[in-house]
């Protein structure tokens, strides 16, 4: 029950400083998940996000359903899965209700432009901490650099993106392991 | 049965939307034509907005404002649980393979290469969001902006200094909001 608590408080947490959407909580997971928290590694971390890309629902949601699970099974993963979406009730609500013309105030508009700047900062960051761990061969690093050109420069949806390397992975270092 | 309606809207909706962000946006277009009553697209593209610049993952907060929107507090509540419970429930399914596989060698190897995978995939999220900042377009032409430029490589250069990239990321959304009026981006 302690522990389900503090799921919730931790999600609600993360739910009310993330802004965007998809990757934009990473390294606000990171923080409070992996370094402050010591809930899980690094790695898992970045296999939840794998997982989830290419499950139905939104990365947020499933990453939470999947930390709140490995803590605390299923009543851990209904009380992370809750706090990440109570933020978004309150605020939307509020918003939604008083401020109808909230994106017309100039002071929100230019607010948000920097906040985009901060987010992309805090999001390559991250990508130089990851890369530095998980691009150490060269035909890792290829398969990180032709992830992010076939998505980002070729606008192929990232679901078959994961789907390919996975498949690649298994045979490919999964065989390896084997021989070795 | 109005409740009903939105239920099942976004039940569809976070069952099939895969990945994060805007994901959900196709799913409620066409919503918006099934049920024209409820929002036009000009409002959606309103949400859009709202959603993109409140805190929490933008997909939840679509949920909560197109639930609120037609059916009120309620209806805010609805359509936000109904979105949740696909990934709710597929993770839990997930998880339980996960486990039994753990020492299997493909599912290992998969991962090994979906770390770098997913790294890149992260760069491409970011790069997208960095470009609407630095490129601008107006009446058809394109031009890069030098300022927000200058505050990114700032921002950036200071989370690569270890004792500035202790402090926590709310630290440096702060910081953009505050440089973003300051400077009138």
């Amino acid at each position: 029950m302690k522990e389900c608590l503090d799921l919730y408080r931790t999600f609600f947490l993360i739910g009310s400083i993330t802004f965007g959407g998809g990757y934009a909580i990473l390294p606000i997971l990171i923080r409070e998940i992996v370094e402050k928290r010591k809930w899980i590694t690094e790695d898992a971390m970045l296999d939840y996000f794998a997982v989830s890309q290419c499950t139905p629902g939104i990365i947020c949601v499933n990453i939470s359903t999947f930390m709140g699970y490995r803590r605390k099974g299923f009543w851990g993963a209904l009380s992370a899965t809750l706090g990440v979406i109570t933020p978004s009730m309150i605020i939307i609500t509020v918003i939604a209700a008083v401020l109808t013309n909230f994106t017309d105030i100039i002071w929100v508009q230019h607010a948000f432009a920097g906040i985009r700047i901060a987010v992309s900062a805090l999001i390559a960051s991250t990508v130089w901490n990851l890369a530095a761990k998980n691009a150490r061969t060269w035909l890792k690093a290829a398969i990180a650099v032709s992830a992010f050109v076939t998505v980002a420069l070729l606008s192929i949806s990232p679901i078959y993106v994961t789907i390919a390397f996975a498949v690649f992975g298994a045979f490919f270092f999964g065989r390896r392991r084997q021989a070795s | 049965m109005i409740y009903l309606q939105l239920a099942f809207e976004f039940f569809k909706a976070g069952l099939f939307a895969v990945g994060g962000g805007l994901a959900t946006l196709p799913f409620l277009m066409q919503t918006s034509v099934a049920y024209p009553q409820w929002f036009s697209i000009d409002e959606l593209m309103q949400m859009v907005a709202v959603s993109e610049s409140t805190p929490g993952p933008i997909g939840i907060n679509m949920a909560s404002f197109v639930g609120f929107h037609v059916a009120g507090i309620p209806g805010a509540i609805v359509a936000t649980l109904s979105l949740t419970l696909p990934a709710f429930v597929t993770i839990l399914l997930v998880v339980n393979v996960l486990d039994r596989f753990k020492t299997n060698r493909l599912i290992n190897g998969g991962l090994e290469a979906l770390r770098p995978a997913v790294t890149g995939l992260i760069a491409a999220a970011g790069f997208v969001v960095l470009k609407s900042v630095l490129i601008a377009e107006l009446d058809g032409v394109v031009t890069f902006q030098w300022l927000p430029f200058i505050l990114f490589i700032a921002l950036f250069g200071s989370l690569r200094i270890k004792q500035l990239s202790r402090l926590h990321p709310i630290v440096y959304i702060a910081i953009g909001a505050v440089l973003g009026i300051a400077f009138q981006l």
